[in-house]
C-alpha cells in the first residue's frame, strides 16, 4: 500500500506540443472546482515542438505557493520524460505512462496507462490530455460530475461531438485512475477547502496585468520577449474593454519612448519585457528621469547574460533595474512574491510613478509569471486611483522648483499653458540651458524626490517571531512562497523570515529588524544582488547567502537543507 | 487665421543656429503654417530628437517633447494615441530620422498615424561637426571619410513610398511660400505625412549649397497626378533633379489612432468608471 496525504506533487512531462499545457489547464481548473488547494508551475524549453517540458501541480491541504523537488505522481507522455526528470524521481514516485514509451533504469513503480489505445478508441490523439486528467482525478477520487460539467463548459463552443468524446475520454481516465487504489494499492487522502471554489485562479502574468488595470493603466507599448510577453498579451486581450491602448512596437526602444510620449500627454503607460529587451530600453529610463515623465516597467527575469536561457528563471536583473540609465535620478523597484502582492505592487507602482514622475520597475521572473494558483477576490480590490495632473494657466512652468522636488505636472491640451519636456538639462520652462546654477537646482530638485518615495515604501512581510529569532532569512520577489514553507518545516524558534516586495528604496522603519541578527539572503542569482543592496541600504552585514543560478527555481527541500547547513 | 505672433518666442531668446542656417526659414514655415491653419499653440505638440534641427521646438511657443536621438517618432505616436485631438508634428534632422531612428521611420509609416513628419535634410551631420549623414551624396569628403563617402545615400522618398506612406512631399527651405503650403497640406492630411525639406548647412556642407539645391530641384506643376504611386516612385528614383511638391498622396486609409482606440476622448479625461468592468473581468477567473 502506498499512502499519500496532505501534500501531493503531480508532475506532467512530455514534448512541446504533446498537450502538457492542456492537461495542466484542465486539471488545475477542475481541482479548483473540486475545492482542492492547488498550485502549478512549469519549466519548458525554448522550442515550439519536441524537447522535454514539465509542469508541477501541487494539491495541498494547506495553501502552498512553492516548487517542491519531490514527484509523487509522474505522468510521462514520452520517453524523454524520465531521463529529463530523473534527479527528482525516487522509489516512492508513481510513474504513469505507456510501458513501451518508458525506459526504466531505476526499477521504478511504473503503471502502464494505455493512452494510445484510449485515444485510438476515441479517434484522435488529442483526447490523451483529457484521459490523463481523468486518471489524476480518479486517483484523488474527485467528484466526476464536477469534471464533466467543466468539460461541457470548456468545450461548449467546439460542438456536441467534441464534448461527447471528451466526456468519454474523461470517463476512461477516471475509471482507470480510481481503479489504481485496488490494482496498485495507491491511496490518496486530501482535504478540501470550501473557500477555494470561489477564489480567482490566476497566473503571475494575469495578476500583474490585473494590477496594472487597477492602477489605472491605459497604455502599453511593448515588443514580445519571453517571459515578459504574457502581460502584453493579457492587456491586448482583456484591456481594450477597459480602455487600454495596446501597441506592438517595432523594438523596445520604440516601446519605451512611445510609452513616455503617451505619459507626457496624460496616459498611464506600462512597458513589459525581459532583461535583454530592457537593455534596449535603458536610454528611455534615463529620459524618464530627466523629463520627469511617469513610466512603469515590468521586467520578467530569465538567466543571462545575453540570450542566456530564454525560457528559464533567474533574479539577476535587480542591479540592471537599479542602475539602468546614465546619470542620477530617483526610481523605485518592486518585486512581488505572491499573486496578491503582484496586484498590490502594480497598483502602487502606478501611484509612485505618477505621484513622483519617475520610472518605476516591477521585477518578476519566469517561475513567477508562469506559476498558477488561487487567490481570494478581496486581495484584488479596485480602488479609484489619483490623477496627478494639473490644469495649466498661461504662466505655467513645467519644472517649477519645489520643496519636495515634485513640480505640478501639466499635459498638452489641458489649460492655457504650454508644456515642454526636454532631455537636455533645462530651466523651469523646459528650455535647454548650460547654466551651472540652473543645472544644480534642477538636479537637486529631481533627486529630492527620493525622500518622499522612501517614506511611502512598502514594509516587508515577516514570518515567525522576528524579534526573538537570532537568524533572519530574507527573500525578495518570487522566493516568498518557498521561504515561508521551508521555515514552517524547519520548526526553529530561533529562525524567522523577512520578505521584501519593494526592494528599492527600502523603508527606513524595517532597518531595525536586522539589528544584531545573523542574516541569510536567498536569491536566484550568482552574486547576491539583493544581499549587497541590503548592506548598502541598511548598513548591515550579510554573511550568508543561498544562491542558485541554474535556471530553475529553488525547491522547498533545497531551502530547508541549505538553511540547516548555515545555522 | 490666428495671429502668427502667438508662435513667436520672446526677442531675447538665444537661438543656437548658425547665421544663415537653413533651419531659420523652416522655423518660419512651421510657425506660419500652424497659424494659417488656425491651430493654437496649446493644441499642437512638436516632438523632436537630437541635433540642430531637433532644437526647433525651443524656438517657437508650442508644446514640445524634445526627446532622444532618433526617437522623435515613437513619442509622437504615443501622444497622438493618448490625445488624438492634438496636432502632432515630429520634426528632426536627416541623421536623427533616417539614421538613428530608421527603424521607427519604417514602422511609423506602416501604422499611418495622423502625424506630420518634417525632416530637415541637409545631407550632413552639423552638430557633431561635419560627418556624413544617411543622405550624404556618394563621394562627399568629410572628417570620417577623407576620401569621400563610399555608401549609397538613403532615399527617404522611395523608402516612405515603399513602406506605404499616405503622404510624401519634398520641399526646399529657401522657398518659404511653397514650403509653407506643402507643410500645411501635410498637417491637413489625415495620416502619416512626410515632408523631407532640403536645407543647406552653411558651415559643414560646402557641396550642397543654396545654389546647388536651386540647380538640382524643380517644382511639380498642377498637371502632376499626386495619386499615381508608380509615377511617384519614378520621381523618387531620380537622383539628378529632385521634384519639389506633394509627390504622393493617398486618402481614405484609416489612421492608427482610430484603429487602436475608441473615439477621440483624451486618456487623461477617462472617467474612473471601470470598477464594474473590472469586477466582471475578475469573475472570469473563477
Amino acid at each position: 500500500m502506498k499512502h499519500f496525504s496532505g501534500d501531493i506533487s503531480i508532475v506532467l512531462g512530455g514534448a512541446a506540443g504533446q498537450g502538457v499545457q492542456t492537461v495542466e489547464e484542465l486539471l488545475v481548473n477542475v481541482l479548483k472546482r473540486e475545492k482542492y488547494n492547488v498550485f502549478a508551475c512549469k519549466e519548458y524549453m525554448s522550442r515550439i515542438r519536441g524537447g522535454s517540458n514539465s509542469t508541477e501541480i501541487r494539491v495541498t491541504d494547506k495553501k502552498r505557493a512553492a516548487f517542491v523537488n519531490r514527484i509523487d505522481f509522474l505522468f510521462a507522455l514520452d520517453k524523454d520524460v524520465l531521463p529529463h526528470l530523473k534527479h527528482r524521481i525516487s522509489s516512492k514516485t508513481v510513474v504513469l505512462g505507456e510501458k513501451n514509451k518508458i525506459v526504466d533504469t531505476q526499477e521504478l513503480h511504473v503503471i502502464d496507462v494505455p493512452f494510445t489505445r484510449f485515444a485510438h478508441e476515441l479517434g484522435n490523439p488529442l483526447y490523451t490530455s483529457t484521459v490523463a486528467v481523468g486518471v489524476a482525478l480518479g486517483l484523488l477520487k474527485a467528484d466526476v460530475v464536477i469534471f464533466q460539467e467543466y468539460l461541457r463548459t470548456h468545450f461548449a463552443r467546439k460542438g456536441d461531438d467534441i464534448i461527447k468524446k471528451n466526456l468519454e475520454a474523461a470517463e476512461k481516465g477516471y475509471v482507470f485512475g480510481k481503479h489504481l487504489a485496488y490494482s496498485e494499492g495507491i491511496e490518496v487522502v486530501m482535504k478540501k477547502n470550501e473557500t477555494v471554489k470561489n477564489e480567482l485562479l490566476l497566473d503571475g502574468h494575469e495578476a500583474v496585468g490585473l494590477g496594472a488595470l487597477a492602477g489605472g493603466c491605459d497604455y502599453i507599448s511593448s515588443y514580445p520577449m519571453t517571459p515578459g510577453t504574457g502581460v502584453l498579451t493579457f492587456l491586448a486581450q482583456k484591456g481594450r474593454a477597459l480602455g487600454v491602448i495596446v501597441d506592438q512596437a517595432e523594438d523596445e526602444i520604440a516601446a519605451i519612448n512611445q510609452g513616455l510620449g503617451a505619459g507626457y500627454a496624460g496616459a498611464r503607460a506600462l512597458v513589459t519585457t525581459s532583461g535583454g529587451g530592457f537593455d534596449l530600453m535603458t536610454e528611455g529610463v534615463s529620459l524618464a528621469g530627466m523629463i520627469e515623465t511617469p513610466i512603469v516597467i515590468h521586467i520578467a527575469g530569465r538567466p543571462g547574460p545575453s540570450t542566456g536561457l530564454p525560457t528559464r528563471t533567474e533574479q539577476a536583473d535587480l542591479n540592471l533595474a537599479l542602475y539602468a540609465g546614465h546619470g542620477e535620478f530617483p526610481r523605485a523597484i518592486f518585486a512581488p512574491g505572491t499573486l496578491a502582492e503582484a496586484f498590490s505592487v502594480m497598483v502602487q507602482a502606478f501611484h509612485i510613478a505618477h505621484a513622483y514622475q519617475i520610472p518605476v520597475f516591477i521585477l518578476t521572473d519566469q517561475y513567477f509569471v508562469d506559476a498558477l494558483t488561487t487567490v481570494a477576490e478581496e486581495d484584488f480590490p479596485f480602488i479609484a486611483w489619483q490623477q496627478h495632473i494639473v490644469k495649466t494657466d498661461a504662466l505655467y512652468k513645467r519644472y517649477a522648483v519645489t520643496e519636495n522636488g515634485v513640480s505640478p505636472r501639466g499635459i498638452p491640451g489641458y489649460g492655457e499653458g504650454l508644456v515642454g519636456v526636454d532631455s537636455d538639462e533645462h530651466d523651469d520652462e523646459a528650455h535647454i540651458t548650460e547654466s551651472a546654477v540652473v543645472r544644480v537646482a534642477m538636479h537637486e530638485k529631481r533627486l529630492r524626490k527620493i525622500s518622499g518615495i522612501r517614506d511611502e515604501a512598502f514594509l516587508p512581510t515577516e514570518f515567525g517571531d522576528v524579534k526573538r529569532a537570532d537568524t533572519i532569512v530574507v527573500s525578495w520577489g518570487s522566493n516568498r512562497g518557498v521561504l515561508e514553507e521551508a521555515l514552517e518545516h524547519l520548526l526553529r524558534d530561533d529562525v524567522a523570515g523577512v520578505h521584501f516586495s519593494q526592494v528599492y528604496p527600502l523603508p527606513k522603519a524595517a532597518k531595525k529588524i536586522f539589528t544584531r541578527k545573523e542574516i541569510i539572503v536567498i536569491e536566484n542569482n550568482a552574486s547576491g544582488q539583493f544581499a549587497e543592496l541590503l548592506q548598502q541600504e541598511y548598513g548591515v552585514k550579510v554573511k550568508k547567502r543561498i544562491l542558485q543560478y541554474d535556471g530553475s527555481p529553488f525547491s522547498v527541500e533545497e531551502i530547508i537543507e541549505r538553511v540547516k547547513i548555515l545555522l | 487665421m490666428i495671429d502668427k505672433k502667438l508662435y513667436d518666442m520672446p526677442l531675447h531668446t538665444d537661438i543656437a543656429w548658425c547665421p544663415a542656417c537653413g533651419n531659420f526659414p523652416i522655423l518660419t514655415i512651421v510657425k506660419h503654417a500652424l497659424a494659417e491653419l488656425d491651430i493654437a499653440p496649446q493644441e499642437a505638440v512638436i516632438c523632436s530628437g537630437i541635433g540642430q534641427a531637433a532644437k526647433t521646438p525651443h524656438y517657437l511657443r508650442v508644446n514640445y517633447f524634445n526627446g532622444l536621438h532618433g526617437r522623435a517618432l515613437p513619442p509622437a505616436i504615443g501622444i497622438k494615441n493618448a490625445n488624438p485631438k492634438l496636432t502632432v508634428i515630429a520634426e528632426s534632422g536627416d541623421g536623427d530620422t533616417y539614421g538613428e531612428g530608421g527603424n521607427h521611420f519604417l514602422h511609423t509609416i506602416r501604422r499611418n498615424p495622423d502625424i506630420t513628419n518634417i525632416v530637415h535634410n541637409n545631407m550632413i551631420y552639423g552638430l557633431t561637426k561635419g560627418q556624413a549623414s544617411p543622405t550624404s551624396e556618394k563621394g562627399l569628403k568629410n572628417p570620417l571619410q577623407p576620401n569621400g563617402v563610399v555608401v549609397e545615400p538613403f532615399n527617404p522618398v522611395a523608402v516612405a513610398l515603399a513602406a506605404g506612406a499616405t503622404f510624401v512631399a519634398r520641399a526646399f527651405a529657401a522657398d518659404i511660400a511653397q514650403s509653407k503650403e506643402i507643410v500645411k497640406a501635410a498637417i491637413l492630411h489625415k495620416g502619416y505625412a512626410l515632408v523631407d525639406i532640403f536645407q543647406p548647412c552653411v558651415v559643414f556642407n560646402k557641396q550642397n549649397t543654396y545654389q546647388w539645391f536651386k540647380e538640382h530641384t524643380y517644382s511639380l506643376d498642377e498637371t502632376y497626378d499626386k495619386m499615381d504611386k508608380m509615377k511617384a516612385m519614378e520621381l523618387a528614383f531620380d537622383q539628378e533633379k529632385f521634384a519639389l511638391g506633394v509627390i504622393y498622396q493617398e486618402t481614405g486609409r484609416p489612421t492608427y489612432e482610430t484603429l487602436v482606440r475608441e473615439g477621440e476622448e483624451p486618456l487623461f479625461l477617462r472617467k474612473q468608471n471601470n470598477a464594474e468592468m473590472f469586477q466582471q473581468l475578475l469573475q472570469s477567473f473563477k
